[in-house]
């Protein structure tokens, strides 16, 4: 084959490998602007199903829902991920248990969430049998999707303080600088870029996910993501194109935000 | 003058696992002494370094700096400063802020923080940089601001862990120039790291050379230079014959027949160091250690000859104008002067 042939080859694997992942989405897209109710057939463009979409009141409930849930269980996995990374990275490990200890951070982005949404059950079960506490509902879901959202932010904030070389504690110690005032003005500042990515990270997770949530909600905790999956038994309808098309807006979003991140992260 | 001890250090050893790396040293530094540990890599210098730095622990002995120990305090509350190989300059501070931060850490007041800064970076020529960010600094100017910013907290002692091995080799030898000249306008002790013998002979005030863990010899760089009293020394600096020789009555007995030295060995069998340049053209009046030998390889180098000469392998620097060949036969001296006797 020629060169040019080659090169024309690559551009058609590209252009249906792109086209595979994002047709379905821009049909949902354009069906969420279709005044057809039923079936594909094109009836003409509006903007009632958005309309529609915003009037509804458990559908407003449940982004309520998905807003207070992410925000919650992100602002608390970037505090404990960070510091499990600082701990992990700074105290004086063996070196076997360090690397012990960066599986185990691993493990969990591995593990299917059907698995990990299984012994949360089970966990808060016990917990609830134990304390009388832990009924399901919006708060064990924020405990839960801490739980898989930890080792995202762990990880980011790790990779980031990797790159920060011993020399430059020592330099801080050597000017006078205690734990807290190195911590304070030496390391947060430097590894900020890598905690809001891993935020961010953390944030688009809780958005997007229905497997763990679905199995620790509670009747009055319903998200967007359940509320799409209870609503498509019933046949799907505009108005869950228009949410699906609101949701994959925002993680688009907010995908473009943490790559624009991690990039200033590495110059 | 008198002497006035500012750094003592006492029988400190240190091992990483079952690496012995400090070997009981013991070592002095006067105050406003520019002193430099000069070794091969590995040979403990930067351990004893980071150990006054308290960058590291040492398993045994003792430090003391204006006579108060030093060694149960932290690195963060000893009075001195260091400057780093790499500089370990904090990126997402810019120049005036890296150099204000051990100030301001230790809660001085901004308007004195303000006056202090801008002076040490007056004193080393980077004020108009002092907004930059230290991304943007050129290898030089990056460790006159780790110079400035260790200066400015004025320490009792300031430490230097191989300063400018980051820097190309003409600037190397501008800031070796500048440096020597900084510590005698401050009057500061320096304590300098280095595995370069060039940079130890031209800013020390005293060179401690360092080999397996020990001090080997301490003095001033023309002592070391020329009065060599181990073998690792005569050859780590310069250049230097070493020969095999055994006490007879009045010298040494070696393989270039019996020589002359100006004090007796200690030893039965040992070895002399004599340094290539300091071996003599005959001029043919009579004269002690007198040797005719023949020249087996005569290599140009610019400014001299080296000349390397047979039976036995001595080495000879000898000037351009009286060219030798290879194959010529030439009367050479050791002058007993400058014969050294060893200790090992």
């Amino acid at each position: 084959m020629t060169r040019a042939a080659t090169s024309h080859v690559n551009g058609v694997v590209t252009a249906v490998g792109v086209a595979l992942l994002y047709l379905p989405l821009l049909a949902v897209a354009v069906l969420s602007f279709n005044r057809s109710r039923f079936g594909v057939g094109w009836q003409g463009f509006t903007i009632d199903w958005y309309a529609r979409v915003l009037h509804d009141e458990v559908v407003m409930r449940s982004a309520w829902n998905t807003l207070l849930l992410a925000v919650g269980s992100t602002a608390l996995s970037t505090l404990l991920g960070t510091m499990l990374a600082l701990g992990i990275a700074r105290y004086r490990w063996p070196r076997r248990i360090e690397h012990a200890l960066a599986t185990l951070i691993h493990l969990p982005i591995v593990t299917p969430d059907i698995i990990f949404a299984a012994a949360l059950v089970v966990a808060f079960r016990a917990l609830r049998a134990l304390t009388g506490l832990f009924e399901l509902g919006l708060e064990t879901m924020i405990i839960a999707h801490v739980t898989f959202q930890i080792s995202f932010v762990a990880l980011v904030v790790r990779a980031r303080l990797e790159t920060i070389g011993p020399e430059i504690e020592e330099a801080a110690r050597d000017l006078y600088a205690g734990t807290f005032d190195l911590v304070t003005k030496i390391l947060l500042p430097l590894i900020r870029p890598g905690i809001v990515a891993g935020a961010l990270l953390a944030f688009t997770l809780s958005l997007d996910d229905f497997v763990i949530s679905f199995f620790t909600s509670g009747p009055d905790s319903v998200t967007l993501p359940i509320y799409i999956f209870s609503s498509l038994k019933r046949g799907i309808s505009p108005e869950i194109h228009a949410i699906s098309t609101i949701i994959f807006t925002v993680t688009a979003m907010l995908a473009v935000a943490l790559q624009s991140l991690t990039r200033k992260c590495e110059t | 003058m008198t002497r006035d001890e500012q750094l003592r250090i006492s029988d400190i050893s240190k091992s990483f696992g079952s690496t012995l790396v400090l070997d009981h040293v013991h070592a002095s530094v006067e105050r406003g002494e520019f002193i430099t540990l000069l070794g091969p890599s590995g040979c403990g210098k930067t351990t004893l370094l980071r150990i006054i730095a308290g960058l590291e622990r040492a398993d045994e002995g003792t430090i003391v700096l204006d006579g108060a120990d030093l060694l149960p305090l932290p690195a963060n509350r000893r009075p001195l400063n260091m400057v780093f190989q790499n500089y370990a300059l904090f990126p997402h501070l810019n120049v005036f802020d890296n150099v204000a931060f051990g100030l301001r850490i230790r809660r001085i007041a901004e308007s004195e923080v303000m006056t202090r800064v801008r002076a040490v970076l007056d004193m080393i020529q980077l004020a108009p940089l002092a907004m930059r960010r230290t991304s943007q600094l050129s290898g030089g100017q990056k460790q006159r601001v780790a110079l400035a910013r260790a200066l400015v907290n004025e320490p009792a002692l300031l430490l230097l862990d191989e300063p400018m091995s980051a820097l190309d080799a003409k600037l190397r030898a501008e800031v070796r120039v500048e440096l020597r000249q900084l510590q005698r306008r401050l009057g500061k002790t320096f304590v300098l790291v280095t595995h370069d013998q060039d940079e130890a002979m031209t800013v020390s005030d005293r060179i401690l050379v360092m080999n397996g863990g020990k001090i080997e010899q301490a003095g001033p760089p023309s002592e070391v230079y020329d009065h060599p009293s181990t073998r690792f020394v005569a050859e780590f600096l310069g250049a230097a014959n070493l020969i095999d020789a055994t006490r007879t009555e009045n010298g040494v007995e070696t393989c270039y027949g019996p020589l002359k030295l100006s004090r007796g060995p200690s030893w039965e069998r040992g070895t002399l160091a004599i340094r290539p340049e300091r071996i003599r053209v005959s001029a043919g009046e009579p004269a002690p250690n007198r040797l005719r030998l023949r020249a087996r390889d005569v290599v140009y180098r610019g400014d001299h000859f080296d000349v390397f000469l047979e039976p036995g392998n001595l080495r000879m620097w000898c000037e351009s104008s009286n060219a030798l060949r290879a194959g010529d036969e030439v009367a050479i001296e050791l002058p007993p002067e400058h014969l050294e006797v060893l200790r090992d």
